[in-house]
């Protein structure tokens, strides 16, 4: 009876993900319009699948064909090399144009610290100098971050203490949509 | 696995298969970043390498140098030809000096075999071997094999003959090992008096015919007559060498299929391969200079994450 016990507590269901993406890309496009000048990074790992599914909704539901999604991914740039027990995987990073004078949106999943955003504003320099850069985050933990660094679009505000962990599911990798808060 | 198995690289007889990938599958990432507009990562920002060369090099130095630059390392160069080692000075005096300023990984090439696993066992830092003597040269089998892996997709089952001095070559040793741990089947060819006795034992194939050898190959790997190694002679002239085991452009086109030509450099012109076949687009000589910074970024990185704050 005193093992330590995992909880698990539905933050968003499949239907709230939904509407809150369709809100997000609504909000992409009212700041970005045809997205001529406009590039969206997703952060790897888990940007890219939030990245994808808003991109297929700006193209299907709303006929923008011209939108260019890169993968960026910051394993290099992190400030805690050889500072971590678990040593640090790459992912592929995609970026097959150029970042300069292009309004760039980073898209993430979960905005914790701020550390993966401040590795991404370093690593999306050896693309070019930005007009200026953005972030879309589908959750935004608050008053957790270690940095100056606050997000432009989010998806939904959560307040949780450190020991909690908030991890987001996605279809296409995790059978079905969900956002989760976990007390470990 | 994300991390190697070795603490430092000496040799390819001291790693496994799943090193080998991790290598690769790093060095992957390292090839994007160094192909983009600004090609450099700080990930080593904190670390500082010495590049000792007790023996003259060209293409390696700079490679190793480049990839730690792109990395983001503090970089000193010794070269022995400028140093205190003319003065008297041992080995381990020497790596010791060096550490003491705080160095924390060391690139070393040295006339002598074993002399990289020697110092490892004596100085607190990693060790990469850079070429020791005609032992190894672990990072140019590596880079030999990622371009072998980048051109037909895969080094498994492929047929790759090794031709040249293989006695005097550390970039045949090391290819080797590194080719049957990927299960690659490897002949050598050669004069008889350039290939070892002991190379059977290997798991390798022996062809004395050129022709035979590129016949059977999907990839020649050719190599350089190591002159400044040889105390006596082991053929009667350069004209007759390249007679009978140099490869020119009549002899690929006899063939019914299109092998990969491969040299680690420096190249000979005229004399183990014909300029024409060099520069021929069979050749993939550039894009293994190419892929060997990507692949010492890789194992330089891979080794720094095991040096803990």
């Amino acid at each position: 009876m005193f093992g330590i016990t995992m909880s698990k507590k539905t933050l968003l269901n499949s239907k709230e993900i939904h509407i809150i993406l369709h809100r997000l890309a609504c909000q992409l496009i009212e700041k970005h319009n045809n997205f001529k000048n406009t590039v969206l990074i997703g952060i790897q790992p888990r940007g890219i699948y939030l990245a994808k599914r808003l991109v297929a909704i700006l193209q299907n539901d709303y006929a923008i064909s011209t939108i260019k999604l890169g993968h960026l991914d910051i394993t290099f740039y992190r400030d805690d090399f050889r500072r971590r027990d678990e040593p640090l995987e790459a992912n592929k990073t995609l970026i097959d144009f150029i970042v300069e004078d292009k309004n760039v949106v980073f898209i993430d999943d979960v905005l914790f610290s701020g550390r993966s955003i401040r590795a991404a504003l370093t690593a999306i320099q050896s693309f070019g100098r930005p007009s200026d850069i953005e972030l879309l985050v589908l959750i935004d933990r608050r008053f957790s971050r270690h940095l100056p660094i606050q997000p432009d679009y989010i998806g939904r505000q959560v307040d949780v203490i450190n020991e909690e962990k908030v991890t987001v599911h996605w279809k296409e990798k995790d059978s079905k949509d969900a956002v989760y808060i976990i007390n470990k | 696995m994300s991390q190697l198995s070795t603490q430092n690289l000496l040799g390819i007889k001291h790693i496994n298969k799943a090193d080998i990938d991790l290598i690769f599958k790093t060095a992957d990432h390292f090839k994007e970043v160094i192909n983009r507009p600004i090609k450099k990562v700080p990930s080593l920002r904190d670390i500082t390498i010495a590049n000792l060369f007790f023996e003259n090099s060209t293409r390696t130095k700079l490679s190793f140098e480049l990839a730690e630059k792109r990395l983001s390392a503090d970089v000193i160069n010794f070269s022995a030809s400028q140093s205190s080692v003319k003065k008297g000075e041992t080995l381990i005096d020497t790596a010791n000096n060096i550490l003491s300023m705080k160095v924390d990984i060391i690139v070393m090439r040295h006339p002598n075999v074993g002399a990289c696993d020697f110092l490892s066992k004596h100085v607190d830092a990693k060790i990469v071997n850079a070429g020791d003597g005609t032992h190894e040269h672990p990072t140019q089998a590596l880079l030999d094999s990622y371009s072998i892996r980048e051109k037909l997709g895969d080094v498994t089952g492929k047929k790759i003959v090794i031709i040249g001095d293989i006695l005097h070559s550390r970039v045949a040793l090391s290819n080797i090992y590194a080719l049957k741990l990927q299960g690659a089947e490897v002949k050598v060819c050669g004069p008889k008096t350039l290939i070892p006795k002991y190379i059977k034992s290997l798991g390798v194939g022996i062809e004395y015919n050129i022709n035979k050898a590129l016949e059977w190959c999907d990839v020649a790997n050719v190599l350089r007559v190591q002159n400044e190694r040889m105390e006596i002679n082991y053929f009667p002239s350069t004209r007759e060498y390249s007679q009978l085991f140099g490869i020119n452009k009549k002899m690929l086109d006899s063939l019914d299929k299109k092998i990969v030509i491969m040299h680690p450099g420096p190249i000979n012109r005229g004399v183990e391969i014909s300029s024409d076949v060099a520069d021929s687009n069979q050749s993939i000589i550039l894009n293994q200079v190419e892929n060997g910074v990507a692949i010492r970024m890789a194992v330089i990185y891979l080794l720094a994450q095991q040096i803990k704050q």
